[in-house]
């Protein structure tokens, strides 16, 4: 039997665990494991500038590949910086693991330099979280933390290694184990059936059917059951902004997403709708409006893999827990031996309604002929035309997120990677990093503004140290554009604090870390800018586009209504 | 409507905080809680009583079950169950009060479990209406201090929370 420190066990556990990139940041607690780490290359660590940015590179990296992300920080002020990362990964339920140093047991409860209790701070947002108590504990510890990150409904998981669980001079059989279960833990595997079937029923049975496709879509690497479950059905389909690219932008039947800054006929097919699918959809704020509001007529069915997802804002009537992808397979198969026809016309009414809708609104905004400062919404059009609609879009927080996602067309799943449930400003530019490690050869873009840019540029330098070509599209408005549109319009255009006042010198900032800035102010300068920026592949090219500041997100839902009130203009309402 | 919850947990560090910290990160309520190891050593079972809505209940059992470390669960109050709870309380009693909450005492079959020359300490168990009742007969004047373990409780019947 080996014997190896708990250093060496850690590092060797994730050789086990066939991981390839981590991301961290190096300090007193952890300098063992990183001892461990120098005398290897299997496991290859990016250093980045600030410890959140290695979160959000490990959870873009889960996003883009399915496959957990993998943190290294040191205790105290390195964990605490990582917390925001992993609130960013639980909220969109993205498998991660984070291992952090401790002070030495002996010191925990002391006040120690650089002790923060990380198992108490880091509870709240994680999926779970293990303290070290014995260096023996900690390849089963690893293989458990791999095992329910990424298992149910996945989630970050935090290991808190005391600094004397790693000690190199302590040496202790070394074991990985091929498989660990839980008796307190076991997510379901398959859907219950009787309820499978009593929703293939409804479906049959529907009349204004419309398929919601959420995170829990793209995330259970479903999207392809579930888009030969709408086509077989010729549903309509809206996926959520967690579920873009679930189903292609491209097909007919997509109606764009729903909610707060959704399509007028996603949201209006779906107040008038009477049956929802929900595929992984968690029906939250963002998504529902008033929820006493929420889709009068609509009878709901429910897919989800978390138990206490399901009925916890909307009540539903039909509870499938269990993966999407599986219970998708189950209804497709009933459907195929089903005695009962799928009636190709009985949805015609629907449709044609459906057509008339997306006639109102149709994604509709303002050129700026007179003055030439270019629309946000044009930039997204030519990022789409230039990058043909395959890039990872990155996209940080803020109305650039959403003109993303209204403009750039997913067709397909795991492209479209944002903070949908905490709203992490700063999230964009690292996530774009962290896929660009991993598929270096696609085209990877980080949409950003100047605010959320600024919150995590300095990982400029850390682009420059592994080469990490990523492409950031900038849309510059010189102020919080998503905070000064609510300004507008509840606050008497009182914009406090939303301007930003003295922006830097973009070129000069990104030049002084090796990086190539190019500037746009008119439409003109859009396109040529974009195949210059896009034809040097192995550069990041920061490009800085000067955009109309006074733009607002259209549609937008009315406040403590339902899905069909809706601003689609500044001057025109549902 | 009162629910009473009891919760299979695994008995390691940390475990119970995750219970109450999922309390108060969901707005949910706690009204008693107990805990102690079971006769497997690595099993804590502990006692939750809370109120709320059937759909904030439904949430309270779903997100217990939800943390890793809670192995089973049941809302007691679903079925037929025992709920117990123990107070330790001492009153006033001098002069001719004195006899008198020594009868009350008996009525309520608590026990006077230590004594000084002005001072009765009693033991009292029941459920929560019960020792609630005793300290209304007594009167709040004579209450010097109390002490309650909250509600432990069990199903009624064959019915059996283990693993």
């Amino acid at each position: 039997m080996e014997m190896l420190s708990g250093a060496e066990m850690v590092i060797r556990s994730l050789q086990d665990q066939k991981i390839e990139y981590i991301y961290g940041y190096p300090g007193g607690s952890v300098l063992h494991i990183y001892d461990a780490l120098a005398q290897q290359d299997q496991v290859k660590h990016i250093l980045v500038r600030h410890e959140q940015a290695a979160t959000h590179m490990a959870d873009a990296y889960a996003r883009a590949s399915g496959k957990p992300g993998v943190v290294l920080v040191t205790s105290g002020p390195g964990a605490t910086n990582a917390v925001t990362g992993i609130a960013t990964a639980f909220m969109d339920s993205i498998p991660m693991v984070v291992l952090c140093g401790q002070v030495p047991s002996t010191l925990i409860g002391e006040d120690a330099f650089q002790e923060t209790d990380m198992m108490g701070v880091s509870r709240p947002v994680v999926k779970h979280n293990f303290a070290i108590k014995h260096p023996s504990e900690i390849p089963s510890t690893i293989k458990k933390a791999f095992y329910i990150a990424s298992s149910g409904r996945p989630g970050p998981v935090v290991i808190d290694i005391p600094k004397d669980m790693t000690t190199p001079t302590d040496k202790f059989e070394y074991n990985y184990p091929e498989s660990v279960s839980l008796r307190s833990y076991s997510p379901a595997t398959r859907g219950h059936s009787g309820q499978i079937k009593k929703a293939v029923e409804l479906m049959l049975n529907a009349r204004r059917p419309v398929i919601l496709v959420g995170g829990g879509t793209v995330g259970g690497r479903a999207s392809a059951e579930a888009t030969e479950l709408a086509r077989t059905l010729n549903f309509p389909v809206t996926t959520t902004l967690m579920g873009l690219g679930g189903f292609p932008a491209s097909d007919p039947q997509w109606l764009g997403w729903p909610g707060m800054h959704g399509t007028y006929e996603a949201n209006t097919a779906l107040h008038h709708s009477d049956l929802i699918l929900s595929i992984g959809a968690r029906f939250d704020d963002r998504v529902t409006n008033a929820t006493e509001k929420f889709c009068p007529t609509a009878k709901i069915i429910h897919i989800d893999i978390d138990p206490s997802s399901i009925s916890k804002t909307i009540a539903v009537d039909v509870p499938i827990v269990g993966p999407a992808k599986s219970v998708l397979l189950e209804m497709l198969a009933l459907l195929a031996k089903s005695d009962k026809d799928i009636d190709a016309d009985a949805l015609t009414d629907w449709w044609s309604q459906i057509n008339e809708w997306r006639k109102r609104h149709g994604g509709r905004y303002e050129l700026n002929d007179a003055n030439g400062l270019l629309k946000p919404q044009e930039v997204i059009e030519a990022l789409y035309e230039i990058t043909k609609g395959d890039a990872y879009i990155c996209s940080d927080v803020g109305q650039h997120q959403m003109f993303a996602a209204q403009y750039y067309k997913f067709d397909k799943p795991n492209r479209w990677i944002n903070s949908g449930g905490l709203g992490t400003m700063g999230f964009g530019f690292p996530a774009a990093m962290g896929v660009k490690l991993h598929y270096p050869d696609a085209e990877v873009v980080c949409v950003t503004g100047e605010g959320s840019f600024q919150m995590n540029l300095q990982e400029l330098s850390t682009c420059s140290q592994y080469d990490i070509p990523v492409k950031i599209v900038c849309l510059n408005n010189q102020s919080l554009g998503m905070v000064r549109q609510w300004q507008d319009m509840n606050y008497e255009s009182r914009h406090s604090q939303s301007y930003m006042k003295s922006l830097p010198d973009f070129h000069k900032l990104t030049s002084a870390y090796g990086h190539k800035a190019i500037t746009v102010k008119t439409k003109e300068q859009l396109m040529p800018a974009l195949e210059e920026a896009f034809a040097l592949k192995d550069e990041l090219v920061f490009l800085d586009i000067h955009i109309d500041p006074t733009e607002h997100v259209y549609p937008m839902l009315v406040p403590k209504a339902s899905m069909r009130d809706m601003w689609l203009s500044k001057t025109e309402r549902t | 409507m009162r629910h009473i919850i009891a919760v299979l947990l695994e008995n390691e560090a940390g475990a119970l905080s995750r219970v109450v910290g999922l309390f108060s990160q969901r707005n949910f309520n706690i009204e008693t809680l107990t805990v102690a190891p079971t006769e497997d050593p690595t099993l804590s079972r502990l006692t939750v009583t809370t109120s709320g809505s059937d759909r904030v209940i439904e949430q309270i059992t779903k997100q217990l079950n939800k943390l890793i470390e809670v192995v089973k669960l049941v809302d007691l109050t679903e079925g037929e169950h025992i709920e117990r709870e123990m107070m330790l309380i001492k009153l006033k009693a001098t002069g001719q009060h004195r006899d008198e909450v020594k009868r009350t005492v008996d009525i309520f079959r608590g026990q006077i479990v230590d004594v000084t020359s002005s001072i009765y300490t009693v033991q009292l168990t029941g459920d929560q209406d019960k020792l609630s009742a005793f300290i209304s007969a007594i009167g709040e004047a004579y209450v010097l201090e109390t002490v309650r373990t909250g509600v432990s409780g069990i199903a009624r019947g064959d019915k059996i929370l283990s693993i």
